[in-house]
């Protein structure tokens, strides 16, 4: 029956080429972008380079104080010291990382300004996070105890202020800010879609300028709980939220007096999504107003306009309609067959635009847009494209199906 | 076989009413072989279309084989239709996208038969009206007498008790038209009840039993 069903949607391709054409240009374009913009999402809260372990983290990224009459509130990421107490102390975690959001600095070859991201880190930032060292190696506990004034760089840095590309680096000095640093490590860089681990110079957070030692909650840092296993991560949820259940309120800040206080220990999708939503009602309503709107643009129109193309190609088979019910076809029968005859189409459209979208995502990755960007046609896009393929086939070949099975058998056979 | 009962067919639109069968009452036996003859215009194919289960009658009741089909909906009608009836179209309706072999098949996926024995039934249905040697051939690709015999062998790959042929040899030439009719006579001599609409006096008299309508009423 299938392939019955597959031998006639291939020959009502061939019957129109140009028809074929303009219907395989709509699915495929439009798939294209869809595929595009998964890979784009995928890229952005995936698990990739060099947040390999997302799976298996809970990410500490803000603090949000609220005053008695909920009218009023302050948020920021943490103090380094607040993060020591509440964070590193944990049982549950195998290991827990504090790092500073980037900051902006300035380095200096000749007369030319190098513009930096900076970002200051504890020994564990490399154990939690993945990152590949083309030369030398990570800044340990001992450095930090130190205070040792030694930096990991991105290679896009030591390009940017060694000139000599073939030489090793480790144990240069680079000038930042007018301190001098020794190079100790250089990594490959993480593309700026990637706000907790993008830098270009990561320091021990003991250097200069951290911050480190203020006091209070709030500061420039943030956390990440690390796992042994997926499944502990309730539990380390509980473990955190119970620590800071515990912490006295009401309470001042920075002259802000807050009555609740809530840090969120979350998967890094749901902190993503959540700094979103979090925006306030109104925010939320012209997020996924616009989202609505995209997706109408994106899925809607084009399947409408299938829609149409579709019913003047079914209708064209009223013969066949006719005569495959009078032989015996129940009409649920008919409807599926036009159903699966366009989701096949659908799916010759979505590996054009599977190739499509290759080429568009190698532009994207190496036209240096976004800076180390790796966007990928890995296995949960490739399914989401093939869901976004079904639900294209189904929604765009329902409503000429539904349309024929109303067709009588003598009606059919007469056109 | 077939029996109708006070057969009535009204085609309404929003300006006129017209009356394409009135008050039709007829008998077709097991094993007949009965041909409907009439002017154009007459009803002849809407009264075939109503004993095939393809039309519905605005009043009056219609049984096949002991059967009463007035309260069965679509699912239980096609059933009846593959089950028991094949037909036999003067435009042969053949797929234009589908090969000789696969147009045969079509009455059987929509039974629970497997491909296999899908395939060795057609070829069986082709040999039977000699068309064996065309099987992967397109219906384009075939005169108008052989897309009768492929429509033939479509109408009986099913075995089905009924046959119905809507001016089966309408646009065939007289000697592609005794073929078909040979043929015909020989499935009827098998067993099939055969009805058949014709404007051909010498072919209706080849049957058992001639129906006249005029104006949508049975005068014979």
């Amino acid at each position: 029956m299938l392939t019955n069903y597959i031998k006639i949607a291939w020959k009502v391709l061939l019957r129109h080429p140009f028809y074929t054409f303009i219907t395989l240009f709509g699915i495929s374009l439009t798939l294209t972008v869809l595929m595009v913009l998964t890979s784009f999402l995928d890229h952005l809260v995936g698990t990739h380079y060099p947040e390999m372990k997302r799976d298996r983290s809970l990410y500490l990224m803000l603090m949000v104080q609220r005053d008695s009459a909920h009218t009023g509130r302050s948020s920021g990421p943490m103090s380094f010291k607040f993060l020591t107490n509440y964070a590193k102390t944990l049982k549950t975690p195998e290991r827990v990382t504090i790092f500073s959001a980037f900051n902006s600095s300035n380095a200096y070859v000749g007369s030319q300004k190098i513009k930096l991201k900076t970002k200051f880190t504890d020994a564990d930032f490399w154990q939690v996070m993945d990152f590949k060292f083309l030369e030398g190696k990570p800044y340990n506990e001992q450095n930090i105890a130190n205070g040792d004034y030694v930096v990991v760089i991105t290679d896009d840095f030591r390009k940017q202020y060694f000139s000599d590309a073939t030489e090793s680096v480790i144990g240069k000095d680079v000038d930042i800010e007018n301190i001098h640093y020794k190079v100790i490590g250089v990594v490959k860089g993480s593309p700026v879609t990637r706000p907790v681990t993008c830098a270009d110079v990561y320091f021990p957070y003991t250097a200069p300028k951290s911050n480190y030692q203020r006091d209070g909650m709030r500061g420039g840092f943030m956390s990440i709980l690390l796992a042994r296993d997926k499944s502990d991560l309730p539990a380390i949820n509980e473990e955190f939220q119970s620590r800071i259940s515990q912490i006295p309120l009401p309470g001042v800040e920075n002259g802000y007096k807050y009555t609740t206080l809530e840090v969120k220990s979350e998967p890094y999708a749901e902190n993503f999504i959540g700094q979103i939503i979090d925006g306030g009602p109104g925010l939320k309503a012209i997020l996924f107003g616009v989202i609505g709107f995209i997706l109408f643009m994106l899925l809607g129109l084009p399947a409408i306009n299938l829609v149409n193309v579709n019913v003047s190609r079914i209708m064209e088979r009223g013969s066949e309609i006719g005569v495959r019910k009078a032989f015996g076809a129940p009409v649920r029968t008919l409807v599926w067959q036009f159903i699966i005859e366009n989701i096949f189409i659908t799916f010759i459209g979505g590996a054009i635009a599977l190739l499509l979208t290759s080429i568009v995502i190698y532009f994207i990755n190496s036209s240096g847009w976004i800076a180390y960007a790796d966007l990928t046609i890995n296995l949960s896009v490739f399914l989401i494209s093939i869901l976004v393929c079904l639900i294209f086939g189904f929604l765009s070949g329902v409503l000429p199906a539904l349309r024929m099975s109303k067709l009588t058998i003598a009606e059919a056979l007469k056109s | 076989m077939i029996h109708l009962q006070n057969i009535e067919k009204v085609y309404r639109t929003s300006t006129i009413e017209t009356l394409a069968l009135n008050n039709i009452n007829l008998n077709i036996r097991k094993g007949e072989f009965v041909s409907i003859m009439g002017p154009s215009g007459c009803g002849k194919s809407t009264l075939l279309n109503v004993m095939g289960l393809l039309d519905e009658p605005s009043k009056g009741t219609v049984e096949i084989d002991g059967q009463a089909v007035t309260q069965y909906r679509d699912k239980e009608l096609a059933q009846l239709r593959n089950q028991k009836i094949g037909f036999i179209f003067q435009s042969f309706h053949l797929i234009n996208d589908l090969s000789v072999l696969d147009n045969v098949e079509i009455p059987l996926l929509y039974r629970s038969a497997n491909g296999r024995p899908r395939q060795e039934y057609a070829k069986d249905a082709l040999m039977k009206v000699g068309l064996s040697n065309r099987m992967k051939h397109f219906p384009k690709q075939l005169s108008g007498g052989q897309k009768q015999r492929v429509a033939i062998a479509r109408a009986i790959v099913g075995n089905p008790d009924i046959i119905l042929a809507d001016e089966p040899t309408g646009n065939l030439d007289s000697a592609m038209g005794n073929e078909i009719m040979n043929i015909l006579q020989q499935l009827n001599n098998d067993g099939a009840t055969i009805v058949m609409v014709t404007h051909d006096e010498q072919m209706a008299k080849r049957t058992h039993r001639l129906v006249r309508l005029f104006d949508g009423t049975q005068v014979l």
